[in-house]
C-alpha cells in the first residue's frame, strides 16, 4: 500500500516536472489574485453576481478586471491588450465571461485569439446531472476533456481546383501526449476512475492512430487509472442511451467539440454548463461558454449558473476544495428549491435575487 | 434496355459511330430526373440479391433472413459472398464488388476493421461504398410503438454523404510525428447529395430539410457544401431550408428532437448525427439503413455495428436487419412481401415480452423471429391463394 503511493506520489512530480502541469495550489492564508474578463451582453451582470457570492463565502479571490477587445499591435498582427496580456501572465488563472465576436470587425474570433495568446491547449468540461433542474437524462457525471489547438480546425484550407476543397486535419505527436497527460492528471486529481480515448481510427487510421498510441503510451505510466478505447459513433449511442456508463473522456479537437456539446445538452444546455481552459505555463483561464444574449443584457435577468460553476471549478483548481464545495452547494441548493429561479430555469425571478438567495445561503452554512 | 443498348455499342463500333451514340444516348438522358436503374437481375421471376454475412451478429441474423423469407415464399434468392476481414488481400472484397455490380442490390453485415493493421489497409466497407459510388446513405429513424425511450414520437430521416468528407483514408506523414489528414468537399458530390434529399423529402411529404455543417471553422469545406445546398434549395420553394452547426444540432438533438424532419450532412457528422438519433429511437438493433447509389443499393442497419460481444448467443436483436431486408424488398417492388414482414415486425414489437436485451427485454433472437414467422402465417396469404 504505502509502496503504491510512494510510487504515484514519484510519479506524480517526476510527471508534473516534465511536462510543468500545474500541480495543485494551496493558498490557505494568501490570497490570490485572479484576472477577472466581464466580457459583452450579459457579460458584467454575471460577473458581479459571482464576485457577490464569493463575497459572500468569504473566499481568499481579488478579483483584477481586464477587457480584452483586440487591438491591432505593432506590425498589423492583431493581439489583446498588453494590461490584459500581463496581467493574466502575472496571476496565471482567469475567469471570463462570453465575449461578442463582431463579424466584420476584421480580427479574428477573440476566444482564437485567446487561445493562440496562452496556448490553452485543453478545454475541459464537466457535467453534472443539476437536482433541480429537470431534463430526461438524471445520471450524467462525466468531464469532457478536448485538444484545443489543432486536428480538424486547423484552418488549413485549399481549393484544389474548381469545385474540389481540401481541408487539412492535423494531428502531432507533442499535442497528443500533453492532452492524454492532462487527462490522466485530471483523473488522477480528482478521484476519477477511468479515461477512455474517443477515436475514429478504423477510417483516419493514421492520423487517430496517432492519437490513439500516444495516449496508450501515457496509460502505461498511470496504472492506477483505468484506460479504453471507443469509436466516436459507438460513444455517441451509448451516451444518448446510458450516459453513466463515461467517466473521463479525452479526444481531438472537433470530436471534442461535437461531444462536449452533446454532454452538455445531456445536463440542460449551456446555461448551466462549466468550462475550463488549461495552458501551457499553468495559465488557466475558466468561462461560461453560452452566448452573450444581447436581447437580456442588462435587464437583470440573465442566470449566472455557468459563470458560478466555472468559477467554482476555478476554485477547485487552485485546491480551494472547501470553498468550491459551499459554493456549489449552494447554488445546487437553490437550484433544487425551485422557489427562486431565472426564466431559463423555469421560474421568474431576477438574476440579483437569484445571486441574493445563494450568497444566503452560503452565510448559513458558516 | 435503351441505356444497356447505348452502353453495349459504345465500346463495339468505336468513334465513327460515336455521334449516334452521343444521340440516343441523348435521348435517353433526356427522361433523367428519376434514377434510372440497370434491369434487375430476375431469372425466372426471382430476385438474386448479394448477401454479404460479415462478422460478428451478422451472418446470425442474416441466416434468420434467409429463414424467413424462405417461410414466407419471397421471390429473392441469395449469393452469398464471404468477406474475410482479417486477409490482407483485397481479393475477397472485390468479389463482393464484382457480385453486386452483377446483381444491383445487396444485404450486408459489418465487416470489421481492425485499427492497429497498417494504413493502406483500408476499411472494407468502406472499399465497398466508394468502388460502388453509393453515395447517400440514408437512416429514416422512427420511434417505435412497444420501445421505452425518453423521447416519444420521434421521426426523423437522416442523409448522409457517403463516398467523401473525412471518409476520403487520404493521409500522410510528412513530418515525423506530424499527420495530415485530409477532408476533401467536392460541388458535385454536394450538389448530388443535396438534391437527393429535396427529392426524398418531397416524394415522402416532408416538408423542412436541415443542413448540418460547421462552415464556422470549415469555411471553404463546409462552406462549399452549404452553398451547394444552398443552390438545390432554391429549386424546391415548396420545401424550407435551414442550416444548423453539428455542436448545437447534438445538443437540441438530445433536449429538442421534434424540431428536426429531414436532415442532409456531409459524411463525418452523418456518423454522429445517425448515431445518436439511433440512440435517441431505442438503440442499434431497431434502425435500419439504406445506401444508395446511381446502379446500385445495398442494405445494412443503420449504425454499422458488429457486435462481436454479443455475437452467437442468440441475444443480438434482429429487427433492424430485418427491417433492412423490407427496405430492400420495396427496391426491388415487392411492396406485399415487404408490408406483411413489416406489419409481422411490428406486431411483436408490441409484446414486450419478446423485447430482446438491448431494449430492456429478456427475449431471445430465436423467440421474436419465430413470433415473426407465426404471424406472417397467421395473416399472410396461404400458398394455394397465391
Amino acid at each position: 500500500m504505502a509502496g503504491n503511493a510512494w510510487r504515484s506520489t514519484v510519479s506524480h512530480v517526476m510527471g508534473a516536472i516534465k511536462t510543468q502541469s500545474p500541480l495543485p495550489r494551496t493558498f490557505s492564508r494568501g490570497i490570490q489574485t485572479v484576472t477577472l474578463i466581464p466580457g459583452d451582453g450579459i457579460g458584467p451582470e454575471i460577473s458581479t453576481a459571482v464576485m457577490k457570492i464569493f463575497e459572500a463565502a468569504k473566499a481568499p479571490i481579488q478579483w483584477e478586471e481586464r477587457n480584452v477587445t483586440a487591438i491591432k499591435g505593432p506590425g498589423g498582427r492583431w493581439m489583446i491588450p498588453p494590461e490584459a496580456k500581463e496581467s493574466m501572465n502575472k496571476n496565471k488563472i482567469g475567469l471570463k465571461g462570453p465575449l461578442k465576436t463582431p463579424i466584420a470587425a476584421g480580427h479574428p474570433s477573440m476566444n482564437l485569439l485567446l487561445r493562440k495568446t496562452f496556448d490553452l491547449y485543453a478545454n475541459v468540461r464537466p457535467c453534472v446531472s443539476i437536482e433541480g433542474f429537470k431534463t430526461p437524462y438524471t445520471d450524467v457525471d462525466l468531464v469532457t476533456i478536448r485538444e484545443n489547438t489543432e486536428g480538424e480546425y486547423s484552418g488549413i484550407e485549399h481549393l484544389i481546383v474548381d469545385g474540389v476543397v481540401q481541408s487539412i486535419k492535423l494531428i502531432t505527436e507533442e499535442a497528443s501526449r500533453r492532452i492524454a497527460e492532462y487527462a490522466f492528471e485530471y483523473a488522477r486529481n480528482n478521484q476519477r476512475t477511468s479515461v477512455t480515448a474517443v477515436h475514429k481510427a478504423n477510417i483516419m487510421r493514421m492520423s487517430d492512430g496517432l492519437f490513439l498510441r500516444k495516449c496508450r503510451e501515457v496509460a502505461e505510466n498511470y496504472k492506477d487509472v483505468k484506460f479504453t478505447e471507443m469509436y466516436l459513433d459507438t460513444v455517441c449511442l451509448n451516451m444518448v442511451q446510458d450516459p453513466s456508463h463515461f467517466d473521463v473522456l479525452v479526444m481531438p479537437n472537433l470530436y471534442g467539440d461535437i461531444l462536449s456539446d452533446l454532454c452538455a445538452g445531456l445536463i440542460g444546455g449551456l446555461g448551466v454548463t462549466p468550462s475550463g481552459n488549461i495552458g501551457a505555463n499553468g495559465v488557466a483561464i475558466f468561462e461560461s461558454v453560452h452566448g452573450t444574449a444581447p436581447d437580456i443584457a442588462g435587464k437583470d435577468l440573465a442566470n449566472p449558473t455557468a459563470l458560478l460553476l466555472s468559477a467554482v471549478m476555478m476554485l477547485r483548481h487552485m485546491g480551494l476544495h472547501g470553498h468550491a464545495k459551499k459554493i456549489e452547494t449552494a447554488c445546487f441548493d437553490t437550484i433544487r428549491d425551485e422557489k427562486v429561479l431565472t426564466k431559463d430555469l423555469g421560474g421568474n425571478a431576477k438574476c440579483s435575487e437569484f445571486t441574493a438567495d445563494i450568497c444566503r445561503r452560503v452565510q448559513d452554512m458558516d | 434496355m435503351m441505356a444497356t443498348l447505348t452502353k453495349a455499342f459504345k465500346p463495339i463500333l468505336g468513334r465513327q459511330l460515336g455521334n449516334t451514340a452521343k444521340v440516343f444516348g441523348a435521348a435517353v438522358n433526356s427522361q433523367r430526373g428519376k434514377p434510372t436503374y440497370p434491369p434487375p437481375a430476375k431469372y425466372g421471376g426471382r430476385h438474386t440479391v448479394t448477401l454479404i454475412p460479415g462478422d460478428g451478429i451478422g451472418p446470425e441474423l442474416l441466416n434468420h433472413v434467409r429463414e424467413l423469407f424462405r417461410f414466407s415464399c419471397v421471390p429473392v434468392d441469395f449469393e452469398v459472398v464471404h468477406v474475410n476481414s482479417a486477409s490482407t488481400s483485397e481479393d475477397d472484397i472485390n468479389n463482393a464488388i464484382m457480385a453486386i455490380r452483377r446483381n444491383g442490390v445487396a444485404l450486408k453485415g459489418n465487416v470489421e476493421t481492425n485499427h492497429t493493421m497498417p494504413p493502406n489497409h483500408k476499411s472494407r466497407n468502406n472499399l465497398l461504398r466508394t468502388s460502388l459510388d453509393l453515395y447517400a446513405n440514408m437512416m429514416h429513424c422512427q420511434s417505435l410503438p412497444g420501445v421505452q425511450t425518453r423521447h416519444k414520437n420521434i421521426d426523423i430521416i437522416i442523409i448522409r454523404e457517403n463516398t467523401e468528407g473525412e471518409y476520403s483514408s487520404l493521409e500522410h506523414e510528412s513530418v515525423s510525428g506530424v499527420v495530415e489528414s485530409l477532408k476533401i468537399i467536392t460541388r458535385n458530390n454536394s450538389l448530388r447529395i443535396a438534391d437527393y434529399a429535396f427529392r426524398l423529402a418531397r416524394d415522402k411529404g416532408r416538408r423542412r430539410v436541415t443542413a448540418v455543417h460547421k462552415a464556422n471553422i470549415m469555411k471553404l469545406g463546409d462552406g462549399l457544401f452549404l452553398q451547394c445546398c444552398k443552390e438545390v434549395a432554391s429549386g424546391y420553394p415548396d420545401i424550407e431550408f435551414d442550416s444548423m452547426i453539428v455542436d448545437n444540432t447534438t445538443m437540441q438533438l438530445v433536449s429538442k428532437p421534434h424540431q428536426f424532419d429531414v436532415m442532409v450532412m456531409p459524411n463525418l457528422y452523418g456518423n454522429v448525427v445517425s448515431n445518436v438519433c439511433a440512440g435517441l429511437v431505442g438503440g442499434p438493433g431497431l434502425v435500419p439503413g439504406a445506401n444508395y447509389g446511381r446502379d446500385y443499393a445495398v442494405f445494412e442497419t443503420a449504425t454499422r455495428n458488429t457486435g462481436k460481444s454479443i455475437s452467437n448467443r442468440n441475444i443480438a436483436n434482429p429487427t433492424a436487419m430485418l427491417l433492412a431486408s423490407c427496405l430492400m424488398l420495396d427496391h426491388l417492388k415487392l411492396h406485399d412481401y415487404a408490408n406483411m414482414i413489416r406489419g409481422a415486425i411490428l406486431t411483436t414489437m408490441n409484446e414486450t415480452r419478446l423485447h430482446t436485451v438491448d431494449i430492456g427485454g429478456q427475449g431471445t433472437t430465436s423467440e421474436v423471429v419465430q413470433s415473426i414467422m407465426r404471424i406472417i402465417q397467421s395473416g399472410g396469404p396461404l400458398t394455394t391463394e397465391i
